[in-house]
């Protein structure tokens, strides 16, 4: 499988990354590149195999129900939260109008 | 004085403050200073040296109120700038973070504070850990303290660990952070002359580590000698609750286990590492790496690894669909960079964000990953990959019952000069092709210095080991480096 230059577009924007046409252009082969080789995987038969989901078995722990378990995760830090947002505004996340 | 403390390790360093041979803060002056001398280097995105000097006032303050010193009291480290670090700057080497000053502390520094070091800077590295070779940071180039004899062309630190490899293979810092996502502090450890290790998935907490691909992440020390590296994953590692994936493990005391000798133990040697393209003198190091092994008492022993060749394929789609998921947190609303042209909008915002706060290697791998997990490709590239990587981590269970731990070169070239591999993404990849194997099952895997080339520069040995078992990593490591007695350092341009 091969990507033209209006697939790129089409991932950049789906990645939310604007990209001008010569860097669409540059992308093209540079991404064909690395699609190709990874083609490579299909010729290996995975007849019956399993997708890897963890890489070292592991329990899926609950944490203990309390409120603020852990003081770094807990709520109440909604300074710290905004501290470094480009646009903090009433102790919110300030964005653009969304809504006419 | 000065450059004498300036030469010791994380052991010397420990010891001798604890002895009273020297003062902590003599140790954290000398190092600061050696860090504002190397600034050729660019191993450095911002430095800290009232955190290296205040940490080791308060280890001289213990040991002079006659308290028992922590494991890692009075050892100023480097600190790669992709551990938040509580009120310093934290970027990931990226533009799009510059500026951003975590409210908090990732659990691996704070183990290592609560250790007794301090801390000299943050640590350049490629951006956002994507990349071999230390040319994708937005701070610039880390140049290698190595040249190739004869030369001062600036050669490559390795990457994406390219700061921590540069500062400590300089003597500038006496260790430092790494993180290993695909080999990324085996990789420019073995580029350096120093020794790095990649615990166990799970060992060291990834929270507060600015996150690349979660499921192969994984935190270690790098530092010159086995036993510094022992010292120091011992402080980093540990469960945290905090961390899904973290293992809920007792933490071994590795330093005092160390041993050297073998007997009893087998060496796997996967056939599969032979490939094409591999330098010479990199097979003729992995045949000596094989006879001091032999001399530790071990047996060699012939396994294999049948689908080595897919992982670095299987890992270039993985690795690049994790992190177009964890990068989309970057969006110009909570944090970093926000571009926002004259009457713009969201989704506009969003855009030119991201455009203007990406390098190009970051934006390629975000786009490769965004492809393979889209719809129509996801079962012909991510579903099929992971599959091979189920493969990947069975060849090593196979091989577990044949050996107790495998030994292959780390990297198939010495390092390079900086620049000469930039055409083309695909060559660069290549760099850790003896690497990925081991990220992919998840594996406890280390490199130790072998020998230098005819160039001058030096060449690494990789030791793989099975899940939770660190210890015998670091006695084949210990094992070669009593036996290589590599002690070269770089002659000092800077």
């Amino acid at each position: 499988m091969s990507v033209d230059k209006q697939t790129v577009a089409k991932i950049a924007s789906l990645a939310r990354i604007k990209m001008g046409d010569e860097q669409l252009e540059t992308m093209v082969p540079e991404l064909n590149n690395i699609l190709e080789w990874v083609e490579q995987l299909g010729e290996v038969n995975v007849d019956g195999v399993e997708p890897m989901s963890a890489v070292i078995p592991n329990e899926l722990r609950l944490r203990d129900d309390v409120i603020d378990a852990d003081p770094k995760t807990a709520g109440g830090r909604r300074d710290d939260v905004l501290a470094n947002a480009p646009a903090a505004e009433h102790g919110f996340f300030g964005v653009p109008k969304v809504i006419e | 004085m000065s450059t004498e403390l300036t030469k010791l390790g994380v052991k010397a360093i420990r010891d001798g403050v604890r002895g009273g041979d020297f003062t902590a803060r003599e140790v954290a002056e000398s190092f600061n200073a050696a860090v504002a001398e190397a600034a050729a280097l660019n191993a450095f995105i911002v430095t800290t040296p009232d955190h290296a000097l205040d940490a080791a006032d308060a280890a001289d303050k213990a040991r002079a109120d006659g308290k028992e010193l922590a494991a890692m009291a009075g050892v100023p480290i480097g600190m790669k700038d992709l551990f938040a670090t509580k009120g310093v700057q934290t970027t990931a080497a990226s533009h799009i973070l510059e500026g951003f000053t975590p409210q908090y502390e990732s659990t691996v520094s704070q183990n290592l504070w609560d250790a007794g070091a301090g801390m000299l800077g943050k640590l350049n590295l490629d951006q956002f850990a994507m990349g071999s070779s230390n040319e994708t940071s937005f701070f610039g180039n880390v140049s290698s303290p190595w040249q190739k004899s004869g030369s001062n062309a600036a050669m490559s630190p390795g990457g994406s660990s390219g700061g921590s490899s540069s500062a400590v293979a300089a003597r500038i810092a006496p260790a430092a952070t790494g993180t290993d996502t695909g080999g990324s502090i085996r990789q420019p450890a073995a580029f350096t002359g120093i020794c790095g290790i990649k615990p166990t998935y799970g060992r060291c907490s990834r929270w507060g580590v600015v996150a690349f691909a979660s499921s192969l992440d994984q935190a270690g020390p790098m530092a010159r000698s086995v036993e510094d590296c022992a010292i120091m994953l011992g402080a980093m590692a540990g469960f945290d609750p905090k961390d899904a994936t973290s293992l809920k493990m007792d933490v071994p005391d590795w330093e005092a286990a160390l041993n050297a000798d073998l007997k009893g133990k087998k060496v796997g040697i996967p056939k599969e590492y032979t490939m094409d393209g591999t330098d010479s003198a990199i097979l003729d190091s992995w045949e000596q790496g094989k006879a001091w092994l032999k001399d530790a008492g071990a047996q060699i022993v012939d396994i294999s690894l049948p689908h080595t060749k897919y992982a670095l394929p299987a890992y270039y789609i993985i690795a690049p669909a994790e992190a177009s998921s964890n990068l989309a947190r970057y969006d110009g609303v909570r944090y970093g960079l926000r571009d926002l042209p004259e009457g713009a909008g969201l989704q506009d915002m969003y855009a030119e964000t991201r455009a203007a706060g990406f390098g190009d290697e970051v934006k390629r791998r975000i786009l490769i990953g965004t492809y393979v997990l889209s719809a129509g490709f996801y079962d012909a590239y991510y579903t099929q990959a992971q599959k091979i990587r189920t493969l990947v981590a069975q060849d090593f269970e196979k091989a577990w019952a044949h050996c107790d731990v495998i030994l292959a070169p780390t990297t198939p070239t010495a390092s390079f000069p900086l620049g000469s591999l930039n055409d083309d993404p695909l060559t660069m990849y290549l760099n850790d092709v003896f690497a990925v194997p081991a990220s992919l099952a998840g594996l406890p895997a280390m490199s130790v210095p072998a020998t230098i080339n005819s160039d001058g520069l030096p060449l690494g040995l990789q030791l793989v080991g099975k899940p939770f078992d660190e210890q015998m990593v670091l006695n084949a490591g210990l094992a070669i480096q009593q036996r290589s007695g590599f002690d070269h350092a770089p002659a000092k341009w800077w």
